[in-house]
């Protein structure tokens, strides 16, 4: 699927605006804004450090901005800034229409339960209150993410680290979420691991149609998984672009280093 | 409640003391909170707890509540396990009748306000009677979430997926909601409210009861109530119902088969034989002419 | 028939009576009087009335006798008694500045103006037993008199370094808003530094100590120096209202800790000392001080530090540190239980009952 059928939607499903936020002394995210439309997937990719991940931790609404707005474009048309929303509804979102998956799957999961109760987690908090269809869901989700409905009593710290990952994945899709915050979905996983999870994670979000913000220093996981290309520089924008673009012709010096000095043949 | 005045006419039971112990500011300010835990059920009001002579634990909040709404027309019954004379309840009983001089009764029916300890009375309760808890832990949220600034949000945003997860989690493992007590409520639909550790047999009494049932937590400072006649539902799910627990056998002494049974050891080699836990109930059977060794 | 913990009046009235005869002992020995207590166990009435929230020696000396001595069981008693008086209002913020000092240490400075006053210590008392007081104790002999009196009152030493700005300025110093108070209203989080400093005054003394302990081990990011340490008698002052004007009430002994603490700077503040306070009722400077290093912990969310320690959680510190609650809480699994006992072994025996039945069906399949 190429970026450009992927927008086919006029409207972006996000817009960020002028976000900017600081810790201390370090400006950790330096005036950005960027469109996210539905179906898209964005990658923002830089060093360590370059404030990618401050960005997306506050796009995903879990750090608040100094400055700025993250508009979010919900199932009927209107338009919500994240950070104005009262609690309840922003939290009501983040366990709809919107999902988290975290580097580390034990900060995105519920260690003390069972893998079928970290799926039906959203559903249960969403009302549904038949253990049988719960159960039935989570179990269905679990072989989507392609890990062995049998382990659905297991709790988390019995599956390894991929299908832990796996899991932190289909206990945020349950809910059908539209829009998807990735933050290095792959680190920490062994190259093999790596390599299935992502023909998984591509399979799923074109599947579902979900627009995905997707934090990675890997340059080879922006390519496989993103459409576009934001690239970060101390807490700035210094280039953005088509993926295949930015990554065989970046223009600006940074990222001309980022490219050749990371990327793998 | 029993008329204000009519504990000022009674104040200064035991010299130096006012009537029922706490001052009348005190027992106005209780009031007050017992008032907003009556108009919003199921919501935990904070109060500004007093020390008391007894241990916080030991029934700190059920007893200022209680103070704060005795008049001196009224007959207490106090209860322990389901019991009249458990130590607790005799040491609670024998406080009141000191600072407050009214009259007491082991007789659920004679009461008009019983404070309890784990158990609401088999004898059904009427319009005339409130129902005061000791409560240890007022938080339902409290084993899924240990910050109070949380529990308050989640309860402010009727935020209870947690709690279905853990009674998920128990039916996954055990085959069973596996809570025996404390089994959380949800009241008129609003709150999910911990009804203290009354065993779960004691919560379909809880729901639309005649009575005005009143929860204080000490220690925790917080009060809670159920308003008479209020739906008061255990949760559950759709396919796996609440139920309360069931006895093989009969009460020892009068033979009920309705009521909570309290195991008793009797001797080294495992012998053993269950006696009804409400010891008034029990007593009236009894004297009503029925014997466990009739059946 | 079984009766067990029934028929408790009579057991309840013996226990007290087998209770009285245990607190007094060997009837040999002499009754110990409230006065001997109060002016030779004076540190454990301090201690008392610390943690009791109320400053009577008298009382405080009575508790610990009737207490046979449990510290903890005689601030519950002095708490217990505290709630039953009424209240005439409020006094005056007491002032620590024109405190009669009898002690006053700084281990930031060598000297500074009023100069180090070691006062009563333990500190270099090196912990041999005195076989001496075995047998009945003379009254010592009294010091002799310093060359230098000790000043009447003296200036804290922060202010040396507030005048240079080196350390932030006293929050106190633009406080207008009444105090909140922790026996009258609830507390709710998060609470502020009134609220918090209320509770570490009536809070457990071995508690506050472990945690100001943790914080100098790792746990937490304590680098503190005692600025200011000092013990003495402060007046009190209360205005009624029919008279309009301040009158003096009480005086009352005072232990006060000045810690000191880096602070790396941020955004809007340049580098600079923070301060940690401890106050305490009588002489205790082992409470005053941990509950500076504590009070410190707590303040790291209002300067931005990272919050990793258990000193720093509020909640966790707050809501743990009354000993009466504790104490009370802890010792409640002495009451009978047998009813949600009784809910336990049935569900796990029907839980037993399913595990036994499923594996003798899987064997049978097999």
């Amino acid at each position: 699927m190429s970026a450009h059928a992927a927008r086919g939607a006029d409207h972006p499903i996000l817009s960020v605006r002028h976000l900017s936020k600081r810790f201390g002394r370090v400006q950790a995210v330096d005036d950005v804004s960027f469109d996210l439309f539905p179906g898209e997937v964005l990658g923002i990719v830089g060093e360590s450090g370059s404030g990618k991940t401050t960005l997306l931790r506050a796009v995903a609404g879990q750090e608040a901005p100094d400055t700025g707005a993250v508009l979010y474009r919900d199932r009927w048309g209107g338009l919500v800034d994240l950070h104005a929303l009262p609690e309840g509804r922003r939290r009501r979102l983040h366990r709809t229409d919107l999902g988290l998956v975290q580097q580390n799957p034990r900060d995105g999961l519920r260690m003390g339960v069972s893998a079928g109760a970290n799926v039906g987690e959203r559903l249960m908090a969403l009302g549904h209150r038949h253990y049988g269809t719960i159960r039935q869901s989570a179990h269905d989700w679990l072989a989507r993410v392609e890990v062995d409905p049998a382990r659905l009593d297991d709790p988390p710290a019995q599956l390894s680290g991929g299908m832990q990952q796996r899991l932190q994945i289909a206990r945020n899709l349950v809910s059908e979420p539209r829009l998807v915050f990735m933050d290095e979905p792959t680190g920490g996983l062994d190259v093999s691991v790596q390599a299935r999870l992502l023909d998984l994670l591509r399979g799923l979000v074109g599947e579902l149609g979900l627009a995905v913000v997707l934090v990675t220093h890997d340059l080879g996981v922006a390519r496989l998984l993103a459409h576009r290309l934001m690239v970060m520089q101390a807490g700035r924008v210094v280039e953005t672009g088509l993926t295949d673009q930015v990554l065989d012709d970046p223009q600006a010096a940074y990222s001309q280093l980022l490219v050749s000095s990371i990327l793998p043949v | 409640m029993s008329a204000h005045a009519d504990s000022l006419a009674a104040a200064q039971t035991v010299e130096g003391y006012n009537f029922a112990y706490l001052d009348e500011q005190t027992k106005r300010m209780i009031r007050r909170s017992l008032l907003k835990a009556v108009a919003i059920p199921g919501y935990q009001v904070p109060f500004a707890s007093r020390e008391m002579p007894l241990p916080y634990g030991w029934g700190t909040g059920g007893i200022q509540v209680t103070a704060s709404i005795l008049g001196a027309c009224d007959t207490l019954k106090v209860i322990d396990q389901g019991a009249d004379d458990t130590t607790n309840a005799v040491n609670i009983r024998a406080f009141f009748a000191r600072t407050a001089g009214v009259a007491t009764t082991t007789r659920t029916e004679e009461a008009s306000v019983i404070q309890t300890r784990h158990r609401i009375p088999e004898t059904p309760l009427t319009d005339q009677q409130i129902l005061v808890y000791q409560v240890p832990i007022p938080e339902p949220l409290r084993w899924l979430e240990p910050r109070e600034r949380e529990t308050r949000m989640l309860h402010a945003l009727g935020e209870y997926g947690l709690m279905q997860v853990s009674l998920y989690e128990d039916i996954a493992q055990h085959g069973r909601i596996a809570k025996t007590y404390n089994y959380p409520v949800q009241v008129s639909g609003g709150y999910i409210m911990a009804p203290s550790p009354i065993p779960k047999f004691d919560n379909p009494k809880l729901h639309r009861n005649p009575a005005l049932q009143l929860f204080g937590a000490g220690r925790e400072k917080r009060i809670y109530a159920v308003p008479p006649y209020t739906d008061v539902r255990s949760l559950d799910f759709d396919d796996y119902p609440f139920d309360v627990e069931h006895w093989d056998t009969a009460c020892a002494l009068c033979g009920a088969t309705d009521s909570y049974l309290d195991e008793i050891v009797t001797d080294d080699a495992g012998g053993r034989r269950y006696v009804c836990s409400d010891s008034d109930y029990c007593d009236r059977r009894r004297q009503a002419g029925d014997t466990g060794a009739a059946r | 028939m079984y009766v067990a913990v029934k028929g408790g009046a009579e057991a309840i009235a013996n226990s007290l009576q087998l209770l009285a005869q245990t607190r007094r002992g060997d009837p040999q020995a002499a009754d110990l009087g409230v006065a001997q207590i109060r002016e030779q166990l004076g540190l454990a009435v301090d201690r008392v009335m610390a943690e009791g929230a109320l400053y009577d020696r008298e009382l405080a000396a009575l508790a610990l006798k009737q207490a046979c001595g449990d510290v903890q069981e005689a601030v519950f008693l002095l708490r217990a008694y505290r709630t039953t008086l009424p209240r005439f209002g409020y006094a005056r913020a007491v002032d620590t500045q024109a405190m009669a000092v009898r002690r006053r240490i700084s281990a930031t400075y060598k000297d500074l103006p009023g100069g180090q006053v070691l006062g009563p210590s333990f500190d270099y008392t090196q912990r041999l037993l005195d076989f001496q007081l075995l047998a009945d104790g003379e009254a010592p002999a009294a010091p002799e008199d310093a060359e230098d009196p000790v000043a009447p009152t003296m200036p804290g030493v922060l202010q040396h370094l507030d005048r240079d700005g080196l350390i932030e300025p006293s929050p106190a110093d633009d406080a207008t808003e009444t105090p909140a108070d922790v026996t009258r209203a609830p507390v709710t989080y998060p609470a502020g530094r009134d609220t918090w400093l209320q509770m570490l005054a009536r809070g457990d003394e071995g508690y506050l100590l472990a945690l100001a302990y943790s914080t100098q081990r790792g746990y937490g990011n304590a680098h503190p120096f005692a600025g200011e340490i000092r013990l003495g008698e402060v007046a009190v002052g209360f205005v009624p209202e029919e008279l309009g004007f301040e009158v003096e009430i009480a005086e009352v002994t005072l232990t006060e800790c000045q810690m000191i603490n880096q602070f790396q700077g941020s955004e809007a503040a340049p580098p600079q000392f923070t301060r940690g306070y401890g106050l305490t009722f009588g002489h205790n400077e082992r409470k005053a001080m941990s509950m500076a290093l504590v009070d410190r912990a707590l303040r790291s969310r209002e300067l931005g530090e990272q919050l990793v320690a258990p000193a720093q959680d509020q909640e966790f510190v707050l809501a743990h540190s009354d000993n009466v609650e504790a104490s009370g809480f802890v010792q409640h699994l002495k009451l009978p239980h047998y009813v949600d006992f009784q809910s336990e072994l049935v569900m796990l025996r029907e839980l037993r009952r399913r595990f036994h039945e499923s594996r003798y069906t899987r064997e049978a399949a097999e």
